[in-house]
């Protein structure tokens, strides 16, 4: 595990001092902004129109029509930003040649791929962190339910750390950063969406594919279920392809 | 210091090194001198525990490459090929970042950077990004980061590639004056680069070791023939013809300048006094005769191009 702090660092330094940092920031926040106002807004037009017919007002609540679609959102915008932030992580230092210190220097494997992991989850963190004050704003008008929120939060942050762990999985079985996010994006869609092929294939195959869907388990955490089979899946699913990058980085032992 | 046995690598059906084995002592100053595809860098990158080799071992202070790959690397400074440096980083944050990789200690790291960048004069950069510094400046903050913590072996890709010509001279007395305490192996196509700074050659062609020694002991050993440089007035072919007549002469080239030519001669005697007298005699004028000795770059051209004669006649 020697050197996972070093490497932390010194990626944690390189994702602020590039541009593709603040761009994928920029358009992340105005995109979930858009969404947050949207449903909010089209939230409070019903809550109006509920005033006169009583019916209504029954059918109307804040997770339903706010909450879900919300972390929904976020999790579909992560999905088409995090192959560009983990793209660079291995294969520009493969491009550059800069993988020679990484290599050459006395830090293990390990560390190096947990560095570079971590420095990616905080990333992405920092920027979870930044949609907060939407949640403040309905603090302010209503009632929030907190612990919703904060299982929707946790279902986002082990969304992006197992969309992380494929992203750095793809980024190091290459040396274009292109083919990088194209292959982490593609996986990170096929895996979201498997579960749709459920009606298609018979029961047993049918449910395997819609519990490895990355959607059918999010789908718990933003509407405020916490199940540690979810979980599970996340942590399985991040340590699957932490391992597999690893053993990616290990095989320049063996290939010729 | 350095051990290395029977050390094989192949890329696919391509051999890189072919049973190379060669030893280091304490404190020696190595070169590795081949033409570019020879298998330098490979023979490097291996030690440096980059890549393992196909077969055969490396052993650096006893230990092996591959088994005790961290505790090796911890005591190598490595200045790879073309320097990699990420470019969006400051001088400062790169070394430190070096540092800190290396396991200098928080404590000590501002120190130990100022005294590299001191070493390598790149402190007036220090704060400028690495992307926008010219390739001298890079090439030093390569070696900078191979000297943090003070490494016992320093292993030197092509050190002075790229540097003008006032930068090489103060590398090379960098690297020599590093030398009087550390094992260092650098590689190089530069001969009197090699032959400067190095107290032993190791020649390496075709990913095989051709020859190894110091340098005086190189020239002296491969000097097969002695060649005699002539500068005469008179016609050509019958110049050629008269000296090719002369005892001991073995051939008679005439070269491009004008009436000018080099004359090889059998090793262990001199002939200038005879041939300056067939000169004289014919009637001709005599306007230089010297004795050449043969340089290391004719005896790395011999020794390279002897190799591949000798396969293509396989």
């Amino acid at each position: 595990m020697k050197g996972i702090y070093v490497v932390y660092r010194k990626e944690l330094y390189r994702f602020f001092a590039s541009p593709i940092f603040y761009v994928v920031a920029f358009i992340f926040l105005a995109l979930v902004g858009y969404f947050f106002y949207s449903s909010v807004a089209y939230y409070s037009l019903l809550s109006f129109q509920a005033g006169r017919t009583p019916f209504l007002s029954e059918q109307l609540n804040l997770t339903d029509m706010v909450l879900e679609p919300f972390f929904g959102s976020i999790s579909v915008v992560l999905l088409l930003m995090v192959p560009l932030i983990t793209m660079r992580l291995f294969a520009e230092e493969k491009k550059t040649g800069t993988v020679e210190f990484l290599f050459t220097y006395p830090i293990s494997d390990r560390g190096t791929v947990l560095g570079k992991f971590t420095a990616g989850v905080s990333v992405l963190a920092l920027l979870l962190a930044a949609t907060l004050p939407a949640m403040f704003l309905l603090e302010a008008f209503t009632n929030p339910p907190w612990p919703t929120i904060m299982g929707g939060y946790l279902g986002l942050l082990l969304t992006c750390s197992a969309f992380v762990s494929l992203g750095l999985f793809a980024s190091s079985l290459t040396q274009n950063q292109i083919i990088a996010a194209a292959l982490a994006f593609g996986a990170l869609l096929l895996l979201w969406i498997i579960g749709w092929a459920e009606t298609l294939v018979g029961p047993t195959l049918g449910s395997f594919l819609k519990y490895l869907s990355l959607l059918t388990h999010f789908d718990n955490f933003a509407r405020g279920i916490l199940d540690s089979r979810d979980v599970l899946f996340y942590l399985l699913f991040t340590l699957f392809f932490l391992f597999s990058t690893l053993r990616i980085l290990e095989s320049r032992h063996w290939r010729g | 210091m350095i051990e290395v046995d029977n050390l094989t690598k192949l890329y696919g059906s391509l051999v890189a090194l072919r049973q190379v084995s060669f030893r280091v002592d304490q404190g020696e100053i190595v070169g590795f001198l081949g033409p570019n595809g020879a298998g330098k860098t490979t023979a490097l990158r291996i030690l440096t525990c980059f890549m393992p080799p196909t077969s055969g071992t490396a052993r650096v202070a006893g230990l092996d490459c591959q088994q005790h790959s961290l505790e090796v690397r911890g005591k190598i400074g490595y200045l790879p090929e073309n320097v990699p440096l990420y470019l969006d980083m400051t001088t400062r944050r790169f070394l430190s970042f070096a540092a800190a990789a290396k396991g200098v200690s928080r404590f000590r790291s501002g120190q130990e950077i100022e005294r590299v960048m001191e070493v390598c004069t790149i402190t007036s950069v220090a704060e400028r990004l690495i992307g926008h510094l010219s390739k001298g400046y890079r090439q030093r903050i390569g070696i900078a980061q191979a000297l943090l913590n003070d490494p016992a072996i320093l292993i030197l890709d092509e050190p002075t590639i790229g540097l003008d010509p006032s930068q090489i001279v103060e590398i090379r007395s960098l690297i020599k004056q590093l030398g009087a305490e550390r094992t260092i192996i650098l590689s190089s196509h530069i001969i009197p680069e090699v032959s400067q700074i190095c107290q032993r050659i190791l020649i390496i062609n075709n990913g095989q070791i051709v020859a190894t020694d110091t340098p005086a002991n190189l020239t002296a050993q491969l000097q097969r023939n002695l060649q005699v440089y002539l500068e005469v007035e008179g016609p050509e072919a019958e110049v050629v013809q008269k000296l090719e007549a002369v005892t001991g002469v073995l051939e008679v080239k005439p070269t491009n300048g004008e009436s000018s030519y080099l004359i090889e001669t059998s090793r262990g005697q001199d002939l200038r006094p005879e041939l300056a007298r067939t000169v004289v005699e014919s009637g001709w004028q005599l306007r230089a005769l010297t004795l050449q000795d043969m340089s290391l770059e004719e005896i790395f051209m011999q020794l390279v191009t002897d190799e591949e004669a000798g396969k293509e006649q396989k």
